[in-house]
């Protein structure tokens, strides 16, 4: 075995998965000019599994502190993405071809609440759950209108989702100004997508950390596209992002064939049925959840907490006798008992 | 004689050699332009004569020319600021192409942009020297409007330039229905033109006439329209009035 290798054992990584891998592996590069150092990138189970060798007494000294906090950081994050020398920059490469700070902050798109959107031929749905920092404080607004016919559901830093909403109505309006129409959203997300490219090109910029779920009308119907902090776009039938927004994915996947032939009440029931799935157990109450709606002759509108409560007691009252369990559950509205490994380091300002 | 106008281009006040890049008043015009809509579309006729003041020099200039797929463009006043906002068009159209995502610019669109540009110009005391009349049809729906130098801008079911606001509209006012065949519509717009070619001096006896639809624009080869001219009193003019006037 090469003498570099037991480096790793000190970082308390899954060594065992990596002899496995190194065992079926393609690819192993051997760092040059900053001294000994073995960087190994195997495909693993799930993702690529990047090492890097500890604390060197090397020009990276000075990243040290900060080393161990992302370290641990990493590790929380499914051991998936580790601090390696080519992710301090937006503007420097990795030698496998990646962005490190584009996909790090893909990551911050990850730790925001979740926000769901479907669409079916003539309506889009958005809706999110409401998560507030404390019990004190009130949720944090998640989902934007931009025009009468487009409306954008955040999640991530919300302070960049903001900027960018402000930006969104912007370009609604000066379309609107000038041609009297409604601007088209898929040249929208397109405006939206090319503004995020340029921040990943920059090197005094930093990638939006925020993913857009806009849903928005134009001459063929409704659409739903979804905006990635890299400056991807992708349009969409319906899609989830956010903590936990796994499980409403996997929902939603087993529906979206359905998806663009629904009612418009039919697609409200869905939208809120994938928040449920997010909660995973918590009782799904209308104030958790924000839902707004928009369509063809039906412009973008929040539901109000009755209409939402009774759509959920369509299928909650269903659910409770089925399991004879009372609707009144004590309230603890915002301590997220139920928070996943995810949510723990998360940072004050994201949602 | 030279005076200052303060004109904020971004730059400092300007003096008379300025002026000179601001137009003052238009050289090479075209007359009246007459359209209405009709059940298919629009109809919109115009005559091809470019006038240098009081000469009627070129005889054989198009003011009306289509834009995108649904709309249709027609100018009078200065030729040469028309094939100025025709370039603008371009490079709207252009663009609009580009995205090539089964979005286009209709009628409307095209209508609240020019009316834009016009008072954005007129604004900076630098029009365009022009009256336009956009029609069009998109998804069934037929549109025309007008924009004027000073961006006034407005839509109806029969729109009219210079001369022809004063000669034709009259007519139209009486005689449009909203359900003309092709034939009446033309019938109609010829009526107008001929009392125009008799008596708007700048109005030349060729003309053309365009159509839009929902399949597209189509415009006529020039023609011209017959004229009568034995009416009794012109005969022996002077009969009642000897002497040199």
């Amino acid at each position: 075995m090469d003498p570099n290798f037991k480096l790793f054992d000190t970082c308390d990584l899954d060594t065992q998965g990596l002899i496995a891998a190194l065992n079926a592996t393609t690819d192993a590069f051997y760092v040059s000019g900053a001294g000994l150092g073995l960087r190994i990138e195997t495909a693993g189970c799930g993702g690529l599994t990047r090492k890097e060798p500890p604390e060197r007494e090397t020009t990276a000294g000075k990243r040290k502190a900060s080393d161990e906090e992302e370290e641990e950081e990493e590790e929380r994050l499914n051991k998936k993405m580790f601090r390696n020398q080519y992710d301090t920059d937006v503007t420097t490469w990795s030698p496998t071809g990646r962005l490190f700070q584009v996909e790090y902050a893909m990551e911050a798109v990850k730790q925001g609440s979740a926000a769901i959107g479907l669409r079916s031929r003539s309506h889009v749905v958005l809706a999110c759950v409401n998560k507030a920092q404390s019990e004190l404080s009130s949720h944090q607004k998640k989902i934007f209108k931009v025009d009468d016919h487009i409306g954008v559901a955040i999640a991530g830093l919300t302070a960049d989702g903001r900027v960018l909403s402000r930006y969104m109505r912007s370009e609604a309006i000066n379309h609107s100004f000038t041609y009297e129409s409604p601007l088209p959203v898929g040249r929208l997300v397109v405006h939206l997508a090319d503004k995020a490219q340029v921040c990943t090109q920059r090197s005094w910029k930093r990638p939006y950390g925020v993913g857009l779920l806009v849903g928005g009308l134009d001459e063929s119907g409704a659409h739903l596209y979804y905006n990635c902090p890299s400056g991807n776009y992708f349009e969409y039938q319906a899609f989830a992002i956010g903590s936990r927004s796994q499980a409403a994915k996997t929902y939603l996947e087993r529906r979206f064939e359905s998806f663009a032939d629904s009612s418009r009440e039919d697609l409200i029931k869905d939208a809120i049925l994938a928040v449920r799935e997010t909660l995973q157990g918590e009782t799904l109450k209308s104030s958790l959840c924000t839902v707004s709606v928009l369509g063809v002759g039906e412009p973008f509108h929040f539901l109000d907490q009755e209409t939402i409560q009774n759509v959920i007691d369509t299928f909650e009252k269903v659910a409770d006798e089925e399991e004879g369990e009372g609707e009144a559950e004590p309230a603890a509205p915002a301590e997220e008992g139920g928070d996943g490994t995810g949510d723990q380091d998360v940072a004050p300002m994201e949602t | 004689m030279t005076f200052t106008i303060p004109i904020d281009n971004g730059d400092s006040v300007k003096t008379a050699e300025a002026d000179s890049q601001r137009t003052l008043y238009p050289y090479v015009t075209g007359t009246s332009i007459v359209a209405i809509k009709y059940k298919d579309g629009v109809l919109m006729a115009s005559d091809m004569g470019g006038s240098y003041g009081s000469t009627l020099r070129y005889k054989n200039i198009e003011r009306m020319k289509a834009i995108g797929k649904h709309s249709l463009l027609g100018a009078s006043g200065e030729i040469s600021d028309f094939q100025e906002i025709l370039r603008y068009l371009d490079e709207l159209v252009l663009n609009d192409n580009m995205w090539d995502d089964g979005n286009s610019l209709g009628p409307k669109e095209v209508h609240n942009y020019l009316t834009r540009v016009m008072y954005n110009r007129r604004n900076k005391f630098n029009p365009l020297w022009n009256t336009l009349v956009l029609g069009g049809v998109k998804n069934g729906e037929s549109y025309l409007g007008m924009v004027s130098m000073i961006g006034v801008s407005f839509e109806d079911n029969h729109v009219a330039t210079g001369f022809g606001n004063h000669l034709a509209r009259p007519i139209l006012r009486d005689e449009w229905r909203a359900d003309l065949s092709f034939e009446d519509g033309v019938k109609l717009l010829e009526k107008c033109m001929r009392v125009l070619l008799y008596r708007d001096r700048s109005a030349i006896n060729k003309l053309q006439i365009a159509k839009i639809t929902e399949e597209g624009v189509t415009v006529s080869q020039p023609y011209s329209l017959k004229t009568f001219w034995e009416f009794k009193a012109f005969n022996n003019p002077t009969a009642g009035a000897e002497g040199s006037w």
